[in-house]
């Protein structure tokens, strides 16, 4: 029998497949087309403290084998969010993980505090790295003070047992610096990687195509950064699970960000072109790993690093 | 707004594609799709097959539907080829199948009296205008119709579409067929000869925008279909927002995928493009 259970940190999960942040709402669209429950978690998109706009639009636009947005966390606020989405997602028996974005250190302690009295949730994810704000310098995990702080405001303020997962950028010099910042500051687990901070200049009005100029590149295009984040850190520490995310769109996508060291793997782009694709990948991956001989997708987590010469 | 309660995910095979002027006439075999799909609902279809560099659907509205055909239910659209997704999709011969969710977004409103309506398309934006006129006609509603484009290639009208309308009136920016100018140049009078209640549009936003300005002046209730940058067209990617004052009188930027592509004219802070207008829900 085939085992496809997973954890970060304490968190336990039926099987390693998750929506992304941002990628899925609340789930309620997604909850059209298949059983939520059937995911590993469902990932918030990440919600703030208060009730926001968003960017200007044009919002988005489609790269090669990817896709730039500048969404900017539009959301109805952390106090919207808990009284709407959450009961309505636990009716749903859906593992749900939270993810929360705050544009000061304050803002994550006054979320984390929001948190704390939340029942059904099981893990909470600190999107320390979205890059679609306005100043640069919000991008706490571009600065290892700034991660560090960002993740330990949480953790003072979270109590409890609740997991927290750290959100990083690749757009870094050393990942595996950052998280180590964050791990000693009371990350449990690490959310590899987020949009890559991209551009695309429209030739006819010969002007940045986005209203927010700047916008994260997702899709396949970005999977080898993924990949080569998630080794890396996994790498430096083995023993710190990793949710992996960067242009998954098949069984096999998933099962390379896992060799690499990620114990579970979000959908994100790919739930845009198809609504079904985190089913889909799910089968694929559990095929992908019997195929490959693992009777578990434990064993399989970093496989990628084992010694030269082991061939299996 | 939640999505389409009918949306649904099928493999859509490909019954007929037909070169029709500048566009593609093409249709689909949906089953039971096609009894639920409104006008004013659009489609979202996968393109460029498996190992595509294009990795989001594009957004169609629906021309019509066929409650039963040969192939049961039927879906028709019309796409301009000017994009790489668009024109790999005017590519696919009939018997290819087709990733393809439908319906999607918002339908016109029907009003329940028979009342005047008029119906303005630009471009291929005519399309969904055919099967809403039918449905108007059905209750016996008047409807007076002006397409416009830049070219008469560009002008989409079937034979059968114009049996749907009391009037048809084109305009061209070239001249090549009708009267020339822009739609905007003739509405004032249609509204005015032919005591227009409700006027529906499809088309560019900026064709849109002009519309509502005539509408406002004139007093005339105005709903268009309204288009912006799309990826997923299902409500989760949060592109396609638009600023549109609710009932509450708040402007929040909402989704044209779920709470559009239909809206009351009226409800949209018009010319917002590249910027958040002051006092919208959440701006800081």
């Amino acid at each position: 029998m085939f085992n496809f259970k997973t954890n970060l940190g304490e968190a336990q999960f039926e099987n390693p497949i998750f929506t992304a942040s941002g990628c899925a709402g609340s789930g309620r669209e997604l909850s059209q087309f298949f059983e939520l429950s059937e995911l590993g978690a469902v990932v918030t998109k990440s919600i703030m403290l208060k009730p926001r706009s968003g960017r200007a639009t044009p919002r988005m636009a489609e790269t090669p084998s990817g896709m730039l947005n500048s969404i900017g966390l539009q959301g109805p606020g952390i106090d919207l969010f808990l009284e709407k989405d959450i009961p309505w997602l636990r009716d749903q028996g859906a593992n749900i993980v939270v993810s929360i974005a705050g544009e000061s250190v304050e803002d994550y302690a006054v979320l984390a505090r929001k948190m704390r009295a939340v029942s059904g949730i099981s893990a909470l994810e600190v999107n320390i790295s979205c890059p679609n704000v306005e100043n640069r310098g919000q991008v706490f995990a571009c600065h290892p003070q700034t991660a560090r702080a960002a993740i330990e405001a949480v953790r003072r303020n979270i109590g409890g047992e609740l997991p927290i997962i750290a959100k990083l950028t690749p757009d870094v010099t050393s990942i595996a610096a950052i998280a180590e910042e964050v791990v000693a500051a009371g990350a449990d687990a690490l959310a590899l990687i987020n949009t890559v901070l991209g551009m695309v200049i429209d030739t006819n009005t010969m002007r940045p195509k986005l209203a927010g100029k700047t916008g994260g590149l997702s899709g396949p295009a970005i999977r080898p950064i993924a990949v080569r984040a998630i080794y890396q850190v996994h790498e430096a520490m083995p023993h710190v699970k990793i949710l992996g995310m960067g242009g998954v769109a098949s069984g096999r996508d998933a099962f390379e960000l896992i060799l690499a060291g990620a114990s579970a793997v979000s959908v994100g782009t790919a739930t845009f072109g198809d609504p079904t694709a985190v089913i889909k990948i799910k089968n694929e991956l559990q095929a992908e790993l019997i195929a490959h001989g693992f009777d578990s997708l434990r064993e399989a987590v970093g496989y990628a690093h084992r010694a030269e010469g082991n061939l299996q | 707004m939640g999505i389409n309660k009918n949306a649904t995910q099928l493999m859509a095979e490909i019954v007929s594609n037909k070169r029709v002027g500048a566009y593609n006439h093409i249709v689909f075999a949906v089953g039971d799709i096609a009894s639920h799909a409104k006008p004013g609902n659009f489609v979202a279809i996968a393109v460029g097959g498996p190992n595509s560099a294009m990795v989001l659907r594009r957004a169609f509205a629906i021309y019509r539907t066929f409650d039963k055909g040969s192939n049961g239910g039927l879906l028709e659209i019309v796409v301009a080829p000017h994009g790489a997704g668009s024109t790999w999709l005017t590519n696919q011969l009939p018997g290819f199948k087709v990733d393809l969710i439908a319906p999607l977004g918002t339908a016109f409103g029907i009003p329940t009296e028979p009342v005047r309506a008029l119906l303005v398309g630009g471009g291929y934006g005519s399309a969904p205008l055919f099967g809403l006129s039918e449905v108007l006609k059905n209750r016996g509603c008047r409807v007076d119709m002006v397409l416009g484009a830049s070219t008469a290639m560009k002008i989409y009208a079937p034979l059968d579409g114009k049996r749907s309308v009391n009037s048809l009136t084109t305009v061209t920016e070239d001249g090549t067929t009708g009267i020339t100018g822009k739609v905007t140049d003739v509405l004032a009078d249609i509204i005015e000869t032919n005591q227009i209640d409700i006027i529906y549009s499809c088309g560019p936003m900026g064709m849109l925008e002009a519309i509502n300005v005539i509408a406002e002046k004139l007093g005339v209730v105005h709903q268009c279909a309204i288009e912006e940058a799309m990826a997923c067209g299902i409500g989760v990617c949060m592109t396609c927002v638009l600023p549109i004052r609710g009932e509450d009188g708040v402007v929040r930027m909402l989704r044209s995928c779920i709470d559009g592509p239909v809206v009351d004219g009226d409800s949209v802070i018009w010319g917002s493009k590249r910027v958040i207008p002051e006092g919208t829900w959440g701006a800081h």
